[in-house]
């Protein structure tokens, strides 16, 4: 059969995290489709058709999707799930939300989060916040997952996959979209960076985020935070790294000021390269740092950033 | 407005987890087990409701073994009226737990189910939108905050990149993130109160539930490790090893 694969995107811009899960579903079931669903997305699904492996793209245009709210999401995936044999989304905070509906209509137990396809029906996904890792196989009939985007590699190469606009499958208007209030920033975004650097407790205020920031910029780096100093209200949830809240694996994870507690590790410890900046010497950060800086950040970090403007960055 | 809120017993947050040699799971033999944190934050949401006059009576659901009643005690001494232990041993799936519920809210009509975001343990993060989807409810996840006004609620959630408010009709499922609210601890006369606070027992049979894992647990493994790297002396140093060794920046 096919795979279908529920695209990320805000109407305007498909992210990064459909291609990863395109590839995690080729591994499962071929030839595999993505569903655009939103308002006025065409632009997406022109961009979801441009996917290496893509065969075919699904539009859903209608104002229903537009926040991708979960119960009209759940209609209108179980209004095609019969041609498919896995369905897939990211593990974004929308596909955690719509996608278990659609598992427990289907009456299947839904496999989240998978970091490896092993074969068309045995994935690993982390447990215990990543601590162990499960390799679980599915009963036969159809997959519900949600890929732990993180874990795979978006194929190379472009596709030139159809765009078939589909019909709305209806809300059933029970929820609605009020309002949203999203973190504004030049900077990328945590999940996409190529770099990120992140502040913990020891940052002692939000204004002292600033430092970080102004690396940030040199850097093309998104600015991350462990969950100790987002507790401690010095910037808000959406900065942070951890079991929970967001998992990154960027080329390069700079930790300034976090002590490494396991939850913070939970989120970045597949990142290619760590470096850790912490004036504990024994700091658990260490050990999982591949170079590592015991230094008082005060000073660490402004010296960076003078290094950087003489490295000319 | 009763209020329905399912705890879940875990391994407790602050202990190491150990893979077991012959990779059938986490050693979980003398391991200090606790109420799930995200369930802790539900219970307290469900508390509030009721002081603010909200909501009327709060009912403390768990699934699991016997000793689940202790982390339904928890919640009556948090502040619970009263508990339903669905007795059974072994790991029972996040569906199951939802068709279990189900049978639970059809039989209890609460107007609010207050579920964690996910269980610690397992990590799945489901359980409170398939209950919602198998109830035909809507479902607000995440949620940051929380207003009940006539016949709704309006839920403002934690989503990628800030935040969300969307308006449910009611009844509704709920599910927590952790900035939601900061659960109390029990205080002792509460601790001695809910020993006498009634706790009903059942079986996943009285819901017509089967809770045979339908995922098979091929194995559990230890994560692949990362090596500690090196020390580095200053910060030009560390810009350097950046560039030149590693090639990141």
């Amino acid at each position: 059969m096919a795979s279908l694969v529920i695209a990320e995107h805000d109407n305007k811009v498909l992210k990064d995290a459909t291609a990863k899960t395109v590839a995690a579903a080729a591994q499962i079931s071929s030839p595999v489709h993505v569903l655009v669903a939103g308002s006025g997305a065409g632009a997406v699904a022109e961009a979801a058709s441009k996917l290496a492996g893509v065969e075919k793209v699904l539009l859903a245009d209608d104002a229903a999707y537009a926040k991708m709210v979960a119960e009209p999401m759940e209609k209108l995936i179980l209004s095609l799930a019969g041609s498919y044999d896995a369905i897939l989304a990211p593990a974004t905070t929308n596909g955690k939300n719509y996608m278990p509906r659609v598992a427990a209509k289907l009456d299947v137990p839904q496999v989240s989060e998978i970091l490896k396809v092993v074969g068309p029906d045995t994935f690993e996904r982390p447990i215990y916040a990543g601590n162990a890792i499960a390799t679980v196989q599915a009963p036969a009939g159809k997959k519900v997952i949600t890929v732990r985007t993180t874990a795979f590699k978006a194929a190379e190469g472009a596709g030139s996959a159809s765009v078939e606009k589909i019909s709305a499958a209806g809300d059933p208007g029970i929820s609605k979209f009020i309002g949203e209030e999203l973190s504004k920033s030049e900077r990328p975004e945590l999940t996409s960076a190529k770099i990120i650097i992140s502040g913990g407790r020891g940052m002692q205020s939000g204004d002292n985020f600033h430092m970080l920031e102004k690396i940030a910029d040199k850097l093309h780096a998104a600015v991350g935070a462990s969950r100790a100093a987002v507790d401690a209200g010095f910037v808000p949830n959406d900065y942070q790294v951890g079991q929970t809240g967001k998992v990154v694996a960027p080329e390069l994870y700079i930790a300034v000021g976090i002590s490494g507690a396991i939850q913070h590790l939970a989120g970045m410890k597949d990142s290619k390269v760590i470096a850790a900046i912490n004036k504990d010497e024994e700091a658990p950060i260490f050990q999982v740092a591949d170079y590592g800086l015991v230094a008082d950040l005060f000073k660490a970090v402004p010296e960076m950033e003078e290094e950087l403007t003489k490295l000319g960055y | 407005m009763k209020v329905l809120v399912p705890v879940k017993r875990v391994i407790d947050y602050n202990v190491k987890v150990r893979v077991k040699a012959d990779q059938t799971g986490v050693d979980l033999a003398n391991v200090k087990m606790s109420m799930n944190p995200f369930d802790e934050i539900s219970v307290e949401e469900a508390i509030r409701l009721r002081e603010k006059g909200k909501a009327t009576e709060v009912i403390a659901v768990s699934i699991g073994p016997q000793q689940a009643g202790e982390t339904i005690r928890t919640a009556l001494a948090m502040g619970a009226d009263r508990g339903i232990l669905v007795k059974t041993d072994g790991d029972v799936e996040p569906l199951a737990v939802a068709k279990i519920l189900k049978g639970i809210v059809e039989a209890e009509q609460p107007g609010l189910v207050i579920t964690g975001k996910q269980a610690i343990d397992d990590d799945s993060n489901q359980t409170g939108q398939m209950l919602a989807a198998l109830l035909g409810w809507p479902q607000a996840t995440f949620a940051h905050k929380l207003e009940l006004s006539d016949g709704k609620a309006d839920i403002e959630r934690e989503i990628d990149g800030g935040l969300q408010t969307v308006e449910v009709k009611l009844p509704c499922v709920m599910t927590t993130d952790l900035r939601l609210n900061e659960p109390r601890y029990a205080s002792l006369p509460n601790i001695m109160k809910a020993k006498k606070k009634p706790i009903d027992e059942k079986t996943p049979a009285d819901y017509g539930v089967d809770v045979t894992p339908r995922l098979k647990v091929l194995k559990v493994t230890e994560p692949p490790k990362r090596q500690a790297g090196m020390k580095v002396k200053t910060v030009a140093e560390l810009l350097d090893k950046l560039k030149n060794e590693a090639g990141v920046i």
